[in-house]
């Protein structure tokens, strides 16, 4: 599904992003990302969703080469990656139906079906009855949802996460990590970079730890729990 | 491979369903553009002022001069020869003359305005009948109005008969009274292309309003520019509002010059059918035909299409999402 090749990222001004990261992540993983400020974590996402290019080094995601991926075809890449962001990036002018359905509406799928989908995706994050409500006057909790049920709502097979409970009661984050586990039993492969230990021991999934823009651990769990 | 096969599938899938969702999404596209440019009333409404305002000067130059086109052309075909007789030429003998002239091979035919109907004529339109009446002698002379025929009306025949009447002996002044109307028409053609001219810089600056207000648009929407990129959005969907809103302005303005250029038609149509009817003529200001309109608003249209594609063009893609 992922696969980085000796990729580095180096951004203009000489600050090193990620430098030759190797990593392979297969269909339906669930993993974690970690590290401390400033790590790469987030590089590592931008790049798989095509936010930055890489420096040197190859990387695949779902069997294209991003490498060789013209300007043209980003678009129809980025369809296929559901990205969720710590501060949740929704439309404030539009109704959280209007947000939830945007890929469907930029991927030009018709109308009755963008009506069917995003109720089953607002019903899945428990949002349904605020579908006509504008982003604002939901609590922090509530936009991260929104934020989710967009991402997920024209079935990605890769769903990638940016701190997602960066600001988040425990009980809250809990609750969107258990909706991040429902979807992988469905298959979709998750990737979510976090650096509240607590949360990702508990969730008992692979963990990519970076340092320095450098991959310096991957533990995997023991097959007792079911990690792959 | 698997990603050309999947692009092609998507790409065979969007064909089957193609015709209706697009229509269905321009359609949407189209409203929300013109649902937003409601939204903001006031700088919706001054943008398209202002584009009417500059399209409304070339179109009512040009409708000024088709106006004065059918004067001129009309004119042409009746071009008359007047010959004022010399003061001491009396009436009968002018009469007389005017007989004569009749028979001449080259003219069709001959008005005599004795000094008598001319006086009458003068007190009458001018107003100033007690102060002619205070003269003692009618100061005005006779006039012919010598009206050649049809073979001779072209500009160099007649002049040839305006040679030839300057030779009698009671002609005092003899006047082509087809001159000023071919200075008109030389003056017309200057200024038809003058208003090409205009009309072209006008245009451009109708261009340059649209693309300024759009490049305002798309950095007011920065954020959802960048969002509805992360989300996969290709750059022909993001530059769809840009375009329609473009076209929009365009449109509105046109419509606003349209009602302009009609306004003050009618508000002058009043006192040039006075002037006309001075002139003894049933001349009245034709107004805008639906062709002039609808080449109007075409026009209008593709400018603000133009304008917000050349704004589109050099502001849309540098935004990208980071
Ligand atoms: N657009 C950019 N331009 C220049 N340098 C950048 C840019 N984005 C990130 N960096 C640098 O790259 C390095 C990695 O940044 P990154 O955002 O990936 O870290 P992170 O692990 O996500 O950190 P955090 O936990 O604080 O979000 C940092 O040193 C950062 O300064
Ligand atoms: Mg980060």
């Amino acid at each position: 599904m992922i696969h980085f090749d000796n990729v580095s990222k180096r951004y203009p001004g000489g600050h090193t992003g990620l430098s030759n990261v190797s990593l392979r992540i297969e269909a339906e993983e669930m993993v974690f990302l970690t590290g401390h400020s400033g790590a790469g974590k987030s590089t590592l996402l931008k790049l798989i969703g095509l936010l930055e290019r890489p420096s040197t080094g190859q990387l695949h995601v779902n069997d294209r080469n991003l490498s060789r991926l013209k300007r043209r075809q980003i678009p129809y890449h980025r369809r296929d990656v559901g990205m969720i962001f710590q501060d949740h990036r929704l439309l404030h002018d539009r109704t959280v139906f209007d947000n939830v359905a945007l890929p469907l509406v930029v991927a030009g799928v018709g109308h009755k079906e963008i009506g069917r989908r995003v109720r089953a995706a607002l019903d899945k994050v428990g949002l349904l009855h605020k579908e006509r409500s504008a982003p604002i006057t939901l609590s922090g909790g509530e936009q991260q949802r929104v934020g989710i049920a967009r991402a997920v709502v024209s079935k990605p097979p890769l769903v990638l996460a940016d701190e997602p409970t960066g600001n988040l009661d425990p009980a809250l984050s809990e609750e969107i990590m258990e909706l991040f586990k429902q979807f992988n039993q469905v298959g979709v492969t998750l990737l979510i970079a976090s650096h509240d230990i607590d949360l990702l021991n508990r969730m008992q999934k692979r963990i990519l730890t970076l340092s320095k823009g450098q991959l310096v651990d991957d533990i995997k769990p023991g097959p007792a729990d079911g990690g792959e | 491979m698997i990603s050309s096969r999947g692009l092609l599938m998507a790409a065979s899938k969007r064909l089957l369903k193609a015709p209706q969702i697009w229509l269905q999404r321009h359609a949407q596209v189209a409203l929300s553009s013109l649902g937003r440019m409601a939204g903001n009333q006031l700088a919706t409404l001054m943008t398209c002022a202002v584009i009417g305002i500059a399209l409304a000067m070339p179109l009512g130059l040009h409708v000024m001069l088709g106006n004065l086109q059918r004067i001129s052309g009309a004119w042409d075909s009746g071009a008359s020869i007047s010959v004022f007789l010399k003061q001491t030429v009396s009436d009968e003998k002018a009469a007389s003359l005017a007989k004569e002239l009749r028979l001449h091979q080259r003219i069709e035919g001959v008005e005599l305005i004795t000094r008598e109907s001319a006086l009458e004529e003068f007190q009458q339109l001018s107003g100033y009948a007690d102060a002619l009446e205070a003269l003692d002698s009618n100061p005005l002379p006779a006039l012919l109005i010598v009206q050649p025929k049809a073979d001779y009306t072209t500009a160099e025949t007649a002049q040839l008969l305006v040679r030839e009447l300057k030779l009698l002996p009671d002609a005092d002044i003899v006047q082509l009274d087809l001159q000023w109307v071919r200075r008109l028409q030389a003056i017309t053609v200057i200024a038809q292309r003058a208003v090409v001219v205009l009309a072209a810089l006008l245009g451009m600056a109708v261009l340059l309003i649209v693309g300024n207000t759009i490049r305002l648009e798309i950095q007011n929407r920065r954020a959802e520019i960048e969002i509805t990129k992360l989300i996969g959005a290709t750059n022909a969907f993001i530059r769809r509002p840009f375009l329609y809103t473009g076209f929009w302005y365009g449109l509105f303005g046109g419509i606003i010059a349209w009602l302009l250029v009609a306004i003050a038609i009618t508000l002058l149509s009043g006192p040039i059918a006075n002037l006309a009817n001075l002139y003894e003529s049933s001349f009245s200001l034709s107004s805008l035909n639906l062709s002039t309109v609808a080449s109007l608003l075409l026009g209008s249209s593709l400018l603000g299409l133009a304008g917000s594609w050349l704004a589109v063009g050099r502001h849309l893609s540098a935004i990208e999402p980071g």
